[in-house]
C-alpha cells in the first residue's frame, strides 16, 4: 500500500507491518529478546521497504525531493558499507582520473544491486565533472 | 573655569611636573576600552573583499529562462556556463512548473506575503519551489530583524521548538561524558552532540555519550562529530542517532576545496538514510569568505544557494546560521540580521533548521543575549547547534554562544519572556542523581566488556565536578587504548545494551534499544523529526500552523509550570519563615512595651522615631540583615547623645515611610521624627513639611549600614537642635537593587500593610535592650 501522511508515524500507527532486515516485527524487538541472541544488531536495520514507506510519506507531505533521497537510499540499503565507501570517495574532487571510472562504479551499482536511480545519479555526476574539469590530480 | 585655550602656558607646565598630564580625551573612551565588548573587531563593509552581509553588486539579478521544461538560464547564467552548483539547483531544487509563477512575482510583495499571518505556511513553500537563489535572497533582505523574526516563527517546520547540547571536555574523559550527557538530557535537550580532542578518541566519546544519554529517559538523539567515513561507521556501530556535519559551501571552488561535490554529498545523504540514520547538513555565512573563493557575492546569496542546493539534495534540514563562520559574519554591518535571514531562507525552503548560535560571536553578554532573543521568542526546531552545556573551555568545537556557565542566564530568559527555549530546570538532587547513574552505568559497561576499571575515586571526582579541570578520571591517552580496543574488537550497541542489563542498568538498556529501534521504521528521518515524551515528532505530525494569536505553538500549562521551576523562587511563605527564625533571636535582645495612645511630646527635646506597624511583632531585620534591635539602640543612643529624649511611637495607621516620618515629626516635641520601616527604609522629617519633602531619606536599606543609622539620627538631632548637618548619603555603585530585593521588599511591605488599618492610634512604646550587656 501507498502510505501517506496521516499514516504517519508509521511506527504508531502500522506497527505490526514494521519489521527489521530479518523479518521480525517491531514488536519482536524486545531488550528480552536481545539479551537472548535473538535480536542481533541486523534485526535493527532499515529496510529498502521502510525506506520507501517513508517516501511516500515525504511525497504525500509536499516534500518530493525528500522522498528521492529516501529512494536513493533504499537502493543502497544492501550494498556493503565498504562499496558505500568507495563510491563516495570516487566521487570527491580529483579522485576518479576519468568519466570511465565513475561510469564503472554505476554499472557495478545497477548490476549487482539493481541500484538504478543511484547509478544514474553517478552517470549525472560523471558528465558534470568532466564538464568542470574535475578529474585532475588533487594529491 | 578658564576655558582651556586662554590658560596660561606656564601653568599648564606646572601640572605636567607636578601631576601626570591630563589625556586629552573623555575618560569614558578609556571606561569603554576596558568593556568586553572592546575585544570584538568589526569589519569594514567591503563587497569586493566579501564583506557584505545582505548585498553585493557582485550579486546576480533574480531570474529564470526556461525551455523545453529546463532551465536555460539561471540569475543571469546561460545553462552552458553552469558551474556545479548551478547546475543542481537547475536539475533538483527549481520546479519548473512553479518556477515562472514565482519568479514573476514582485519581491517585495512576497516579502509581505512572508510577515502576513493570513497566508499560510504552505503557500510560501510552494513559491520556494520555484524561486532561484537571487530571488530567495531578494526577498528576505526586504524585511527588518522583527519581521525575519516574526517570518521565522511562522514559516519554521516543526510546532514545537527544540534544542540541542554540546557535550564534550578537555579529557575526552569517557565519565565526564557519560554525566554530562545524561545532565543535558535532564535539562531537556532534544539532541547530544560529541566531538573529540583526539580524533582516534571518536568510539569512546560514542560509546560515553550514548549510555550518559539513554540514563533519565529515551529518545535524546545523538551524534559523535568526526570524519565522515568514521562517523557513518561509528552510526552503523548503532551508537549514533543523526549526523550534521555534511558541509555544503556557495562557491564551487570553495566546495571542491572542501574535498566535495553537489553529487559527493548528496550520495552521502542517502547513504546515510540507508543506514537509517537522521541526518541534516551544514552551511552558513562566512565560511566562503573563511575559505577564500567568496567571488566577491554577498553572504546572504552564497547561503541562498547552499540552501537551495539542500533541498535539491533531498536532506531533511540543515544546520545553518553562520555555524563556524557566525564570529566572522558578526564582524560587518548588519552581520547578526543575516544570520537570521539565512535561517528564515532554510524554513522557507521547508527544511529543519539548527539555527546556529552554536559559536561564541562574541565578548559581550549583551550582544549573547541579543543574538539569542529572536530565536527563544521566535521558536525553533533546534534552537542552539548545540549549546554548550559544558564549560567553555571543556567545548571541544569551541565555546558556543551560551555555554554551562550561562545555562541559568538561559533559563531566566525562558521565564521572563514565558518562551520555551526547550530546556528544563534541573534541581540540584536530580542533577547529582543522573550524574551518578550514569557514571555508574559507564563503569559498570567497561568493567563487563573488559575495557577499562573506572575507580570509586575518578567516579566521585566526576559526579560532582563542574568541569574537567578538577576531575582525577582519564586521561586523553587511557581514552585513545580504550577507544581503539572498542573499534577493534566491532563493539556494537547490541553489546552496551547487553552489558547494562547484566549490571542492573536494564532501564538504560531499554532505552538505550529503543532509539535503536527507531532506524527500524524510519520515522525519525522525516523533516524536523525529534522524540518527545517516547514518540516521533516531526514536521509531518507536528506541523507549524502558525496562524496569528492563539495558533502555532503555545506553552501549555504543565510545560510553563516547568519553565517557571528556576531555583530560588521567593514567596511569602519562604519570607515569613526567614523572619521566624529571627524572631526568638530578637526576643532575646529587646522588649517593645505598649504604653498606650501617643500624644504630642510637650517639651521641645523629644524626637519621635516612627515604626512601622510590623516592626518587630512579624519582621525582625532590615533587608541588609541588620537586627532591628540594633538599629534602634544606635539610634536612640545618637539622639541621646546630643542630650534630646528619643520617643519610638509604632504607628498603625500607616506603613509608608513618608508618612511614618512626618506623622512622627507631628507627635515629635521638637518637630523633628524618624520614619523607620522594618525592612529599613528610613527618613527625616519636619511637622511643618509637605508628606514627601523629607530632610533626609535612606531608600536604599540593602547597603544602609549601622553606621548610616547612627549618623542620621545624629543629624536628626542636630536639626531639632537648630543645627544644619552635611546630610547623610549613602553611597551607590549602581547596584540593580531592585533586582536584587524588590520582591523580598513587596513581600514584607505586604506584612506591613496587612497590619495597617485606618484610623487607628499611635501607640507610645517602651523599648528596652537586653540580653547583650557587658
Amino acid at each position: 500500500m501507498t502510505y501517506s501522511k496521516a499514516d504517519y508515524p508509521l511506527a504508531e500507527k502500522h506497527a505490526a507491518r514494521i519489521k527489521g532486515t530479518r523479518g521480525k516485527p517491531l514488536s519482536d524487538l524486545t531488550l528480552d529478546a536481545v539479551l537472548k541472541g535473538v535480536v542481533t544488531i541486523e534485526d535493527l536495520r532499515i529496510t529498502p521497504k521502510a525506506l520507501n514507506d517513508q517516501a511516500d510519506v515525504s511525497r504525500s507531505a509536499g516534500r518530493p525531493r525528500l522522498a528521492e533521497n529516501f529512494e536513493r537510499a533504499a537502493e543502497l540499503v544492501d550494498v556493503p558499507q565498504d562499496l558505500i565507501m568507495q563510491a563516495y570517495e570516487l566521487l570527491r574532487p580529483g579522485r576518479a582520473k576519468s568519466r570511465d571510472d565513475l561510469l564503472a562504479m554505476a554499472k557495478t551499482l545497477r548490476d549487482t544491486y539493481k541500484a538504478t536511480r543511484i547509478a544514474a545519479f553517478i552517470e549525472e555526476a560523471a558528465n558534470v565533472y568532466e564538464q568542470r574539469g574535475l578529474f585532475s590530480k588533487r594529491y | 573655569m578658564e576655558p582651556h585655550a586662554l590658560r596660561k602656558p606656564q601653568i599648564a607646565h606646572r601640572l605636567v611636573a607636578m601631576d601626570k598630564p591630563t589625556p586629552n580625551r573623555w575618560k569614558r573612551f578609556t571606561d569603554w576600552d576596558e568593556r568586553p565588548l572592546r575585544l570584538d573587531k568589526f569589519a569594514a563593509e567591503d563587497w569586493k573583499n566579501g564583506f557584505s552581509a545582505f548585498s553585493s553588486p557582485a550579486d546576480p539579478k533574480p531570474g529564470i529562462e526556461l525551455a523545453g521544461g529546463k532551465v536555460a538560464s539561471l540569475d543571469g547564467v546561460l545553462a552552458h556556463d553552469f558551474d556545479m552548483i548551478d547546475r543542481f539547483i537547475a536539475t533538483y531544487h527549481l520546479d519548473p512548473a512553479i518556477a515562472p509563477e514565482a519568479m514573476a512575482m514582485d519581491s517585495a510583495e512576497v516579502a509581505r506575503l512572508l510577515v502576513d499571518m493570513h497566508v499560510p505556511r504552505e503557500t510560501l513553500v510552494r513559491l520556494a519551489h520555484g524561486m532561484t537563489p537571487a530571488k530567495l535572497a531578494d526577498v528576505v533582505s526586504r524585511l527588518n530583524a522583527l519581521e525575519i523574526a516574526f517570518a521565522y516563527s511562522k514559516m519554521r517546520a516543526r510546532k514545537t521548538p527544540g534544542n540541542q547540547a554540546h557535550v564534550t571536555n578537555a579529557k575526552d574523559d569517557p565519565l565526564q561524558l557519560a554525566a554530562d550527557a545524561a545532565t543535558a538530557v535532564a535539562l531537556g535537550f532534544d539532541e547530544v552532540e560529541t566531538t573529540m580532542r583526539v580524533a582516534r578518541n571518536a568510539w569512546s566519546n560514542a560509546v560515553a555519550c550514548a549510555v550518559g544519554a539513554a540514563v533519565g529517559r529515551w529518545g535524546t538523539l545523538f551524534q559523535c562529530s568526526s570524519e565522515e567515513a568514521e562517523e557513518l561507521l561509528i552510526g552503523m556501530a548503532g551508537f549514533t542517532s543523526y549526523a550534521e556535519t555534511v558541509s555544503v559551501y556557495g562557491t564551487e571552488k570553495t566546495f571542491i576545496d572542501g574535498d566535495d561535490t553537489p553529487w559527493s554529498k548528496a550520495f552521502l545523504a542517502a547513504a546515510y538514510a540507508s543506514r537509517g540514520i537522521k541526518m541534516r547538513c551544514t552551511s552558513g555565512a562566512g565560511s566562503e569568505l573563511l575559505m577564500g573563493f567568496h567571488e566577491s557575492k554577498s553572504l546572504l546569496y552564497l547561503e541562498a544557494r547552499c540552501l537551495c542546493l539542500q533541498r535539491g539534495m533531498g536532506v531533511q534540514g540543515t544546520q545553518n546560521g553562520g555555524i563556524d563562520g557566525a564570529p566572522l559574519t558578526a564582524t560587518m554591518p548588519g552581520g547578526v540580521r543575516e544570520l537570521m535571514a539565512e535561517n528564515l531562507l532554510a524554513v522557507w525552503l521547508d527544511l529543519e533548521c539548527a539555527s546556529g548560535n552554536d559559536a561564541r560571536s562574541t565578548e559581550s553578554e549583551i550582544r549573547v543575549g541579543a543574538k539569542i532573543m529572536p530565536y527563544l521568542i521566535a521558536g525553533s526546531d533546534l534552537i542552539c547547534s548545540g549549546f554548550g552545556s559544558i564549560l567553555k573551555y571543556d567545548n571541544s568545537f569551541n565555546p558556543s554562544l551560551l555555554n554551562g556557565e550561562e545555562l541559568e542566564d538561559y533559563l531566566v530568559l525562558q521565564r521572563d519572556f514565558e518562551a520555551d527555549g526547550g530546556l528544563t530546570p534541573l534541581s540540584e538532587g536530580k542533577a547529582l542523581d543522573v550524574r551518578n547513574r550514569a557514571v555508574d552505568a559507564l563503569a559498570a559497561v567497561y568493567a563487563e566488556l573488559g575495557l577499562a576499571t573506572a575507580t570509586a575515586d575518578m567516579k566521585a571526582s566526576v559526579v560532582v565536578a563542574s568541569g574537567s579541570d578538577e576531575t582525577r578520571s582519564f586521561m586523553p591517552r587511557d581514552v585513545s587504548l580504550i577507544s581503539e580496543e572498542i573499534k577493534r574488537r566491532s563493539i556494537t550497541v547490541i553489546d552496551v545494551i547487553k552489558a547494562l542489563a547484566k549490571t542492573g542498568f536494564a532501564q538504560e538498556a531499554e532505552n538505550l534499544l529503543n532509539v535503536v529501534k527507531l532506524r527500524v521504521s524510519g520515522d525519525y528521518l522525516q523533516t524536523s523529526a525529534m522524540v518527545r515524551d517516547g514518540k516521533v515528532l516531526s514536521a509531518v505530525n507536528d506541523p507549524n500552523d502558525y496562524q496569528g494569536p492563539g495558533s502555532g505553538y503555545r506553552l501549555s500549562a504543565e510545560r510553563r509550570r516547568d519553565i517557571m521551576g528556576i531555583r530560588d523562587v521567593l514567596d511569602q511563605k519562604e519570607v515569613l519563615r526567614s523572619e521566624a527564625l529571627h524572631e526568638k533571636d530578637e526576643a532575646a535582645n529587646i522588649t517593645y512595651k505598649n504604653l498606650g495612645e501617643a500624644r504630642p511630646g510637650t517639651g521641645t527635646t523629644d524626637i519621635v522615631i516612627g515604626i512601622s506597624p510590623a516592626f518587630g511583632l512579624k519582621l525582625f531585620q532590615t533587608t541588609a540583615g541588620h537586627k532591628l534591635s540594633d538599629i534602634l539602640k544606635t539610634m536612640t543612643e545618637a539622639i541621646a547623645a546630643r542630650g534630646l529624649t528619643p520617643r519610638v511611637v509604632r504607628f498603625r495607621h500607616t506603613a509608608d515611610t513618608s508618612f511614618l516620618g512626618l506623622s512622627a515629626a507631628r507627635l515629635a516635641g521638637s518637630g523633628i521624627g524618624i520614619g523607620l520601616q522594618a525592612k529599613g527604609t528610613a527618613v527625616i522629617h519636619q511637622k511643618d513639611r509637605l508628606p514627601h519633602h523629607n530632610l533626609e531619606l535612606f531608600s536604599n536599606a540593602p547597603i544602609t549600614k549601622l553606621e548610616h543609622y547612627r549618623t542620621m539620627a545624629a543629624n536628626a538631632a542636630a536639626y531639632a537642635l537648630g543645627e544644619m548637618p552635611e546630610p547623610i548619603v549613602v553611597p551607590t555603585r549602581g547596584e540593580a537593587m531592585g533586582s536584587r530585593y524588590h520582591a523580598r521588599v513587596a513581600m514584607i511591605y505586604a506584612i506591613e500593610t496587612e497590619m495597617t488599618a485606618e484610623g487607628q492610634s499611635p501607640i507610645e512604646t517602651e523599648i528596652t535592650f537586653k540580653g547583650r550587656r557587658p
